[in-house]
């Protein structure tokens, strides 16, 4: 089984965020990046996936600050191959992002074609495009999102388990070659202490490819980024534990709810 | 009487059988021992050579003065009693072996001077009563912890048996008469008890001889014995004293953790070889007390087996690997660390070293849980909290997964600012911790201490979101590669800022960058920094006259000895003396200075999830021992981590009207704490 | 003219989601704007009798297909696509909820058109659709012009779903729609968790806890003034990771949508996944540590405090006014 998991780089949102003197987009100097928490996820799974049934796992990422760490972990992880793609100084949006990916992936060496592509099912920047369906309709592949659980038991298909609400989830079949968006792995991601992230740096390496020039735009212009307003705020009720839940009480009261 | 070298048996002189019993007593147990060493000799090595002077006068005053075996005082003295006369019975042992093997020496045998007999019948009476209270403390009373191994026995009963037919000897001796007979203490009444029995003085040689025999051979028998039984403490603990760490508390040198035999260095293995299995660390360990699945005893006892069964083994197979489920034998066996030592039991040390403060014989039991921590860190076998704090404190410097630039967020509200070291010179600089800086009820005793130094004219400042975690307990939980990128991120920061001594309200901080920062030989940035927690600061201050108190604190409190500053730091009177000029009545509870009850937030506890099967947390017991402490209305902490153990403490138990937690600092600024302004005092 | 403005009506297990309301109303205001008729796009399988529901819109065009049954994101984007190549609406609003989310992400690449993601509000502006996203987990929002024609991707809770329930039967054209032989997705079955003591959708009081109860053993607190309200507990998503509350117990975007009478969100911070299920409770107090927690915006009495204080003083408050 040769699965491909696709990484991305996000704002961490621990830190504060800034917006750019044009008003219309985040200030990417000030920004801390994180690995999106999803492709982490997706990670995670693929390599559940290699423990099982073995296989090979590739981990991919475009170029930018601070992922080389999170390749170098992906290695220290387990992963098979770890690839960054450069792809010139502009970021990409997610659907520039997607649309470039599709024309990548067949130009790395020995990479295509694989079984399964799996990235998390959601990024916290996908304004214009989600990567993993995008992705699998420029590769004309079959598409499911929300995973939370995958058996890949006979060549060919893969069983996927997809959240719905409630706690319900719905058991799928899907024709391999296929794309996945990971909403959870099985199991949360797993540590990796530093000091093997460390030997790995030492030992193993980054393949880098170069991205063919962007074709694809964003066909979205934003006019305007703001902060935003809170649209209400709670009443808040202060004193100590004791103060504060008789004020509680005498509201509850009111309502005929105490 | 007769000479037991040259008496004749069955026509053979006494040498020769005893020729032929001392060689194979020596042979079996110089086999076993030889065998052991070679078993040691297949794990890591360490360096437990230096300092040579300094060791043997340590092992000498801790091995003959047994210090730490009388801290239970019954038992105590009958081991002490029981342990001089073994001295004196091993020295006329061996004086009589070599004179009975060769009796052609010019040397009269031990028993025949009265300076030796003497003091062996005394000593031999006291320890044969030493080892009645033994044996009814073991048979009778069993304290938890002390487990009737068929061994124990066989050891209790031979040593009777040795003293018993020594004295009796002693008995022949004195109904043989004579001038020098006659003042033998234990001899001479039991001289009239052998004659009451009517033996007589024709039966006196054969008497004396046999009981010559009997004791040789019991010896020798004991000696033989000895290397393969459980109890072999005898031999190898006067080692493991003479090899134990001359820096109490200190972590292992870096590795890749210990799954199996070989993995561990043979100083930790000979932990298991020095072991007596007398218990002091189980009942001193607050894990186990509280109900987790660590019991110190148990850990080491596992130690002991391992080696045990590596000596009795055939020649090592070809080794398993560890990630295969191999132990180093070559056995189809469960795995040692994670199958016969159970992860709970290594995740559940608080690494609060009461069971190395307690252990008679000085084993260090936290450097193999951290051995043992460390790999299954290196596994990725920890538990999802652990590892999610674990990312939080790579990636952000605190265990709270906040943004590194909201670690001073505490300061707002403060009067005056605090000055950054980074930007401008200060004399202390002041190294908060994270708890101090990010958990609110934390918060609160920080402030107070910032408001406290700048009352007393304290030149102080701190590294704003410089400072990160000092990973002491990263350590403890063993990650050390996390441990070295916390410590760099911190040197780094330090480097840059421009003071000349450090203070810290975090005892935790307190041992890390006091042992653990300077790379161990002083050459680091640290060289020559004073590092002093907040309470010796205070002492010191007082001490040199530049702190005053407005209103004295009347209150009746209660102390308790955070891990780190007192058994760790051995800083168990400063913060008593603040206590006593602030005007307060300290009442101890029963278990203070080195005998602090751990509140169970160390070695990454703190960062754990609870544990089924626990009956009562470390802080609820710790708490309730507060609270019977009479009088006592307030319990002083010094450490932020024992504040939100025992605030939380105190709601579990429902003890919030008897006892409030403060912080000595926050006593210190309740009684106006100032500075005495003096001319002649210049500061820096 | 424009072309019409496009609802998806979600459908889930034989019932219309609440989600297709609040777009219906959305939809309306849209379409009223634009001078143009609204429209639903209802897929399924004998489905057809939910049409009735969806009378705020103008039209229902509804495709019957075996694959379309239950959620089939290829499937239902198949028919999407072929309806929008055929008909060229205006903008299609498609709801941002785990049925949906899929069909959002296929659609405008299938389609080659824009996709406006995250859209909490969408208005019109000189005859063209204004929309207001959240991105950065609601850290900042974005007003953009949405192209023509683009999928519109809306997060819940942009309208009230009382404003989309109209009666009146609309009328209902059915599609046909070729589908591919081979369906490269293929539903098997639904996997419930097993049914709980509790159905939280029927509690009139919930205390709900979040991280900040910090233990399992803590939430016996939460329990206790449950019992006392005469409610029951439920959780966040990450105390059910953790196991300590079955699947059953969690309220959010990937569990239970509850509408009780009072919600103490305890020590819960309030991600835009776990509002999505309780922000139409009638009386919310949340208890956070944190004042600048996001739980404090949707809230209506706010406590900043340790739950671990706030919970029992809770309860014994409620218990002595029970007497």
């Amino acid at each position: 089984m040769n699965i491909v998991v696709l990484m991305k780089m996000v704002p961490d949102i621990v830190e504060e965020l800034e917006i750019a003197p044009d008003g219309k987009s985040l200030d990417l100097e000030a920004i801390r990046p994180i690995v999106s928490e999803r492709d982490d996820h997706a990670l995670e799974q693929a390599l559940l996936l290699k423990e099982r049934s073995g296989g090979s796992v590739t981990a991919l990422a475009f170029e930018s600050r601070d992922v080389d760490e999170v390749l170098f972990t992906a290695l220290a992880k387990g992963v098979d191959r770890a690839v960054k793609v450069s792809a010139g100084e502009e970021p990409l949006s997610t659907a520039e992002a997607a649309a470039l990916m599709a024309r990548v992936l067949p130009g790395v060496p020995n990479l295509m074609p694989a079984d399964l592509i799996l990235t998390g099912c959601q990024g916290i920047d996908d304004l214009d495009g989600v990567i993993a369906p995008c992705l699998a309709e420029h590769l004309r592949t079959p598409y499911l999102g929300i995973i939370t659980g995958i058996e890949t038991k006979e060549a060919g298909h893969a069983t996927v388990y997809k959240e719905f609400a409630g706690g319900s989830r719905g058991q799928y079949v899907i024709c391999l070659p296929a794309v996945l968006g990971v909403q959870a792995a099985e199991k949360p991601p797993r540590y990796v202490p530093v000091a093997k992230v460390r030997a790995v740096m030492k030992s193993r390496t980054i393949e880098c490819v170069a991205a063919p020039a962007k074709e694809e735009a964003s066909q979205l212009a934003i006019g305007a980024m703001t902060k935003p307003q809170a649209a209400g705020r709670a009443e808040m009720l202060e004193g100590d534990p004791t103060a504060v839940a008789a004020k509680v009480v005498e509201i509850l009261s009111a309502r005929g709810l105490a | 009487m007769p000479d037991p070298g040259l008496s004749r048996y069955l026509g053979f002189p006494g040498w020769l059988p005893l020729w032929l019993l001392a060689v194979a007593a020596f042979t079996l147990f110089g086999r076993r021992v030889v065998r052991i060493v070679r078993v040691l000799g297949r794990a890591r090595p360490e360096n437990r050579w230096d300092q040579a002077p300094r060791r043997v006068a340590y092992a000498v005053a801790q091995v003959f003065g047994q210090q730490r075996l009388v801290e239970e005082r019954a038992i105590g003295v009958a081991h002490l009693a029981i342990f001089w006369a073994f001295v004196f019975f091993a020295t006329s042992f061996f004086w009589n072996l070599v004179r009975g093997l060769l009796p052609f020496l010019p040397v009269p045998y031990a028993d025949e001077v009265v300076w030796m007999a003497v003091p062996m019948e005394v000593l031999g009476a006291l320890a044969l009563v030493g080892l009645v209270v033994a044996a009814v403390r073991r048979y009778v009373f069993t304290p938890p912890g002390l487990e009737r191994t068929r061994d124990a026995s066989i050891v209790l009963g031979l040593i009777t048996l040795l003293l018993v037919t020594f004295l009796g000897a002693e008995g022949a001796r004195a109904l043989a008469g004579g001038a020098e007979a006659s003042g033998l203490p234990v001899g001479a009444p039991l001289g009239r008890a052998w004659a009451a029995l009517g033996i007589g003085p024709a039966h006196v040689p054969n008497l004396y001889l046999s009981l010559w025999w009997a004791h040789m051979a019991t010896v020798l028998g004991f000696l033989a014995y000895l290397p393969y039984s459980k109890h072999g403490h005898l031999i190898f603990a006067p080692f493991g004293v003479f090899f134990t760490s001359l820096e109490r508390g200190a972590m292992p040198a870096e590795s890749e953790g210990a799954a199996r035999l070989e993995d561990f260095t043979w100083r930790q293995l000979f932990n298991g070889l020095s072991c007596a299995e007398c218990g002091r660390c189980e009942r001193a360990c607050p894990a186990h007390s509280s109900g987790y699945a660590l019991n110190p005893r148990e850990l080491v006892h596992k130690v002991k087996e391992l080696v045990t069964a590596a000596v009795a083994a055939p020649k090592p197979v070809a080794h398993v690997p560890a990630a295969e489920g191999g132990n180093g034998n070559g056995h189809d066996a469960p795995r040692f660390v994670g199958g016969v030592v159970r992860a709970e039991e290594i995740w559940a040390c608080t690494t609060c070293m009461a069971c190395m403060t307690r252990c008679p014989v000085f084993n260090e039991h936290i450097p193999l849980i951290v051995e043992m921590r460390r790999h299954l860190v290196s596994q990725g076998e920890l538990e999802q909290r652990l590892q999610d704090v674990l990312v939080n404190l790579g990636r952000y410097g605190n265990s709270f997964g906040k943004s590194a630039r909201t670690r001073a967020a505490w300061t707002t509200g403060l009067e005056a600012p605090i000055k950054d070291a980074r930007k401008e010179p200060v004399e202390y600089l002041w190294l908060v911790g994270d708890y101090a800086s990010y958990d609110p009820r934390a918060q609160e005793v920080t402030r107070a201490a910032a408001r406290v130094f700048q009352r007393v004219g304290l030149d102080f400042g701190i590294l704003y979101d410089g400072e990160q975690n000092a990973g002491n307990d990263v350590r403890r939980i063993g990650e050390e590669g996390l441990f070295g990128v916390l410590k760099d991120k911190n040197l780094k920061a330090l480097e840059k800022a421009r003071f000349a001594k450090i203070v810290t309200t975090d005892p935790h901080t307190y041992h890390a960058v006091k042992h653990e920062y300077d790379g161990g030989n002083g050459s680091g940035p640290l060289r020559g920094i004073e590092v002093l927690h907040v309470a010796e600061l205070l002492d010191r201050l007082l001490g040199e006259g530049r702190l005053s108190f407005a209103s004295p604190v009347t209150a009746t409190v209660t102390y308790h000895d955070p891990c780190y500053l007192g058994r760790y730091n051995g800083v168990y009177e400063p913060p008593r003396r603040v206590l006593e000029a602030l005007g307060a009545r300290l009442v101890e509870m029963p278990r203070n200075r080195d005998e602090a009850a751990c509140c169970g937030a160390g070695g990454g506890r703190i960062w754990m999830e609870d544990v089924a099967g626990v009956t009562e947390r470390p802080a609820e017991t710790r708490i309730k021992e507060a609270a019977g402490v009479r009088g006592a209305q307030r319990l002083v902490v010094s450490c932020p981590k024992d504040l939100v153990m025992f605030q939380d403490a105190l709601k579990t138990t429902q003890l919030e009207g008897s006892l409030v937690v403060q912080d000595l600092v926050q006593l210190v600024e309740s009684a106006g704490a100032t500075a005495v302004r003096s001319d002649a005092h210049v500061r820096a | 003219m424009a072309g019409n403005v496009w609802v998806l009506a979600e459908q889930w297990r034989g019932r219309l989601s609440d989600v297709t309301f609040e777009l219906l109303a959305l939809g309306r205001e849209l379409a009223t704007g634009l001078g143009t008729r609204l429209e639903a796009v209802l897929l399924g399988k004998d489905a057809g009798g939910l049409a009735a529901g969806l009378g705020a819109a103008d039209g229902v065009l509804y495709v019957e297909h075996p694959t379309l049954a239950e959620p089939n994101p290829e499937a239902q984007c198949h028919a999407l696509a072929t309806l929008v190549e055929a008909r060229k609406p205006h903008a299609l609003l498609l709801p941002l909820s785990n049925v949906s989310a899929d069909v959002v992400g296929l659609l405008p690449a299938r389609l080659k058109i824009p996709l406006v993601n995250f859209c909490r509000d969408v208005t019109v502006a000189d005859g063209q659709l204004q929309a207001r996203a959240v991105l950065y987990g609601g850290k900042l929002e974005v007003t953009l012009a949405v192209p023509s024609p683009a999928v519109v991707g809306v997060l819940p809770g942009s309208r009230p779903a009382s404003e989309g329930r109209k009666d009146g039967a609309p009328a209902v054209e059915d599609v046909k729609v070729t589908f591919p032989a081979e369906a490269r997705v293929r539903f098997e079955q639904y996997i419930d968790p097993a049914p709980g003591d509790v159905d939280l959708t029927q509690q009139a009081a919930l205390v709900s806890v979040g991280r900040g109860i910090q233990t399992k053993d803590n939430i016996e607190l939460a329990e206790e003034l449950a019992q006392a309200l005469g409610g029951a507990v439920s959780a966040s998503r990450p105390v059910i990771d953790q196991g300590w509350l079955p699947l059953t117990r969690q309220v959010g975007k990937s569990g239970a949508t509850v509408k009780p009478k009072l919600y103490v969100a305890a020590g819960i911070s309030g991600a835009p996944e776990h509002v999505e299920g309780m922000k139409g409770a009638e009386l919310i107090i949340a208890i956070n540590t944190d004042p600048q927690a996001p739980i404090f915006a949707v809230a209506h009495y706010g406590i900043v405090g340790d739950v671990l204080e706030v919970l029992p003083a809770l309860t014994e408050a409620v218990k002595a006014k029970k007497g």
